[in-house]
């Protein structure tokens, strides 16, 4: 039943270029795929392991700067300036994660904002690299591979949901090897966890370094994408927006990311003219999910699914 | 020398108003344990009621005050009763996560109701006013001194009234309060309540010496976080304390380093000192 559902996804979103006609909407879509990259990110940190990052845009900015810098001030072509994106990303969360997952719970969260915020303030300021609040324009496709091209809404398009695919499987492959039971071990009970000889620090830190690779890989193609970059994409209000979305995809589910995200942008489309009013909606909204419906829109259909449906 | 003393001054002024916001903050985190990660929002509104106040309805700088307070505190008790009170035994991470939807309605709802542009409203007390070749704005007198007043005040109430010490109580010890008798759930209300007047109290003071915008609320709450894990998390002298010190930390660092750096300051204490200790300073014992 699942899996007819993802293949049934998946057939639509490769076709999807055929079946609708304005670019407009495939943009909207590809960006979209981008956001849910982001989101799934935050669902390995938040939804497996329980933690809070609310400096996860920042980490976010990191791959789309370190990805529109390389190419545009280094001569980088896009794949290897991709790779060290993700990698700086990474290498930051590390850092970032080594000091921060001694704290916990409230502070944790407070902590990674404080990041993030410092981060993003250093994308603003930091003029002669970053180009201060104007960012990075021009950022360059990237280079054909044999007889693929990529400038253009389609292929890009593609190399978005060529993405989003990588990490919906990475996702799937982590949740159910050891290392993502190790992570739902911890979120669940830290303490029995660690008796039963689990290295709560080093999976911390793993789950995080994970999270912040698929940041990382998201402001890639979001530099990519839009071919151009300013620091307004890595602030903390971006972070809330992410959640916002994983909050109502399902926190901890494997489609959560990609279906909040998606329900989301398309009410939004639907808002036109109201648009910058979505959020005296949207705000509300996640009150009263929280509180009565946690486990958002995939988490409540898996628990109907469940009882007519044998795994 | 001179610019010394200046700085000093412009520190004590910027003190003052942090000192009103993250006391409200560390009010609700020590009685509660809610981080409210909405208290810059609830300071934002604040500053937007008394602009309505000001240029809307003429009713005046002071009365103006006095309409922000009270429509703060009524936005703090809906809160306390509608989002956090419900969330008290859920995960910390629901109640940020609600803390966060209620932050991005006030935001919308300042837009909608007044505009994105940056707005700001005529303070009666602009006159300079220069004492031993110091330079300073009426305005920025009367924050000094009308912050100091509110917190007076505020200690007052805690230390000396019955039912400032049903609030003490409740934050040293929910449940052996409870156990006395004491109305744990009409605490929590009145600590919303006096959490959001005083940001609404700071707003308007800030209001008529710099911009109002809805997004005002973001670098306050995260400056305020900062605050009161300098002060000790829920600590209310620590709050004090902390705002102060902070603020004399940017506004020196603002002058003699560089000004676009100075908000950058208070976050880098905070991992600071988050990092050397995870538990923050001066942390109370549970």
């Amino acid at each position: 039943m699942r899996r007819v559902l993802w293949i049934l996804a998946a057939a639509i979103a490769v076709a999807l270029p055929f079946l609708v006609p304005k670019s407009f909407y495939l943009q909207i879509i590809a960006s979209a795929y981008i956001t849910a990259i982001a989101v799934y990110g935050l669902n390995v940190i938040l939804g497996y392991t329980g933690l809070l990052n609310l400096g996860h845009a920042a980490f976010f900015g990191i791959g789309a700067y370190a990805v529109a810098l390389l190419q545009t001030k280094a001569g980088w072509p896009f794949w290897p300036a991709l790779l060290a994106g993700c990698a700086a990303s990474v290498l930051f969360g590390a850092l970032v994660g080594m000091i921060s997952l001694r704290t916990r719970g409230n502070y944790f969260a407070i902590f990674t904002a404080a990041v993030g915020v410092m981060i993003a303030i250093v994308f603003t300021n930091w003029q002669d690299l970053t180009g201060g609040n104007i960012g990075i324009v021009n950022i360059p496709p990237p280079p054909p591979i044999g007889p693929l091209t990529f400038d253009g809404d389609v292929p890009k398009y593609y190399l978005v949901l060529a993405a989003l695919a990588l990490t919906i499987l990475i996702c799937v492959l982590v949740r159910n090897s050891l290392i993502g039971r190790t992570f739902v071990a911890i979120a669940d009970n830290e303490d029995l966890a660690r008796a039963t000889g689990v290295n709560v620090a080093r999976v911390r830190l793993t789950a995080f370094m994970l999270s912040t690779f698929l940041a990382g890989l998201a402001g890639g193609m979001f530099a990519m994408y839009n071919g151009n970059l300013g620091p307004d994409q890595t602030g903390l209000d971006i972070t809330f927006e992410q959640l916002l979305f994983l909050v109502i995809g399902g926190i901890g589910t494997i489609a959560g990311p990609l279906v909040g995200t998606l329900v989301l942008v398309e009410i939004s489309q639907q808002l036109q003219g109201v648009q910058q009013y979505r959020f005296l909606i949207f705000g509300p909204m996640l009150v009263l999910l929280v509180r009565f419906f946690p486990m958002g829109i995939v988490g409540g259909f898996n628990r109907l699914t469940a009882r007519w449906v044998r795994p | 020398m001179h610019l010394f003393f200046q700085e000093l001054l412009n520190g004590l002024v910027v003190g003052s108003l942090y000192a009103l916001v993250a006391l409200g903050l560390a009010l609700i985190y020590g009685t509660m344990q809610v981080p409210n990660f909405a208290h810059g929002h609830l300071y934002m509104l604040g500053a937007y009621v008394a602009f309505f106040g000001v240029t809307v309805a003429h009713i005046g700088y002071w009365p103006s005050m006095l309409l922000a307070i009270v429509v703060l505190a009524l936005v703090g008790i809906l809160l306390e009763r509608l989002v956090f009170r419900p969330l008290s035994n859920a995960p910390e991470v629901n109640t940020i996560i609600a803390a966060v939807g209620v932050l991005f309605f006030l935001q919308t709802l300042a837009q909608v109701w007044f505009g994105g542009d940056y707005r700001v409203f005529p303070s009666p007390y602009d006159r300079v006013v220069h004492f031993a070749g110091l330079v300073a704005t009426q305005q920025q007198l009367i924050i000094i001194v009308a912050a100091a007043v509110l917190m007076v005040a505020l200690f007052w109430f805690l230390k000396r009234t019955l039912t400032g010490a049903t609030i003490e109580a409740v934050a040293q010890n929910r449940a052996g309060a409870a156990l006395v008798g004491i109305d744990t759930n009409r605490v929590s209300m009145m600590v919303f309540a006096i959490s959001a007047g005083l940001a609404a109290a700071a707003a308007t003071l800030i209001a008529s010496i710099s911009l109002i915008s809805p997004s005002m609320g973001f670098t306050v709450i995260l400056k305020a976080f900062a605050i009161i894990v300098l002060g000790g998390m829920g600590s209310v002298p620590g709050a004090i304390i902390g705002a102060y010190i902070l603020a004399f930390a940017e506004s020196f660092a603002g002058t003699y380093i560089s000004s676009n750096y100075q908000d950058a300051i208070a976050f880098g204490v905070l991992v600071l000192i988050l990092t050397f200790k995870p538990t923050g300073l001066f942390a109370k014992g549970t």
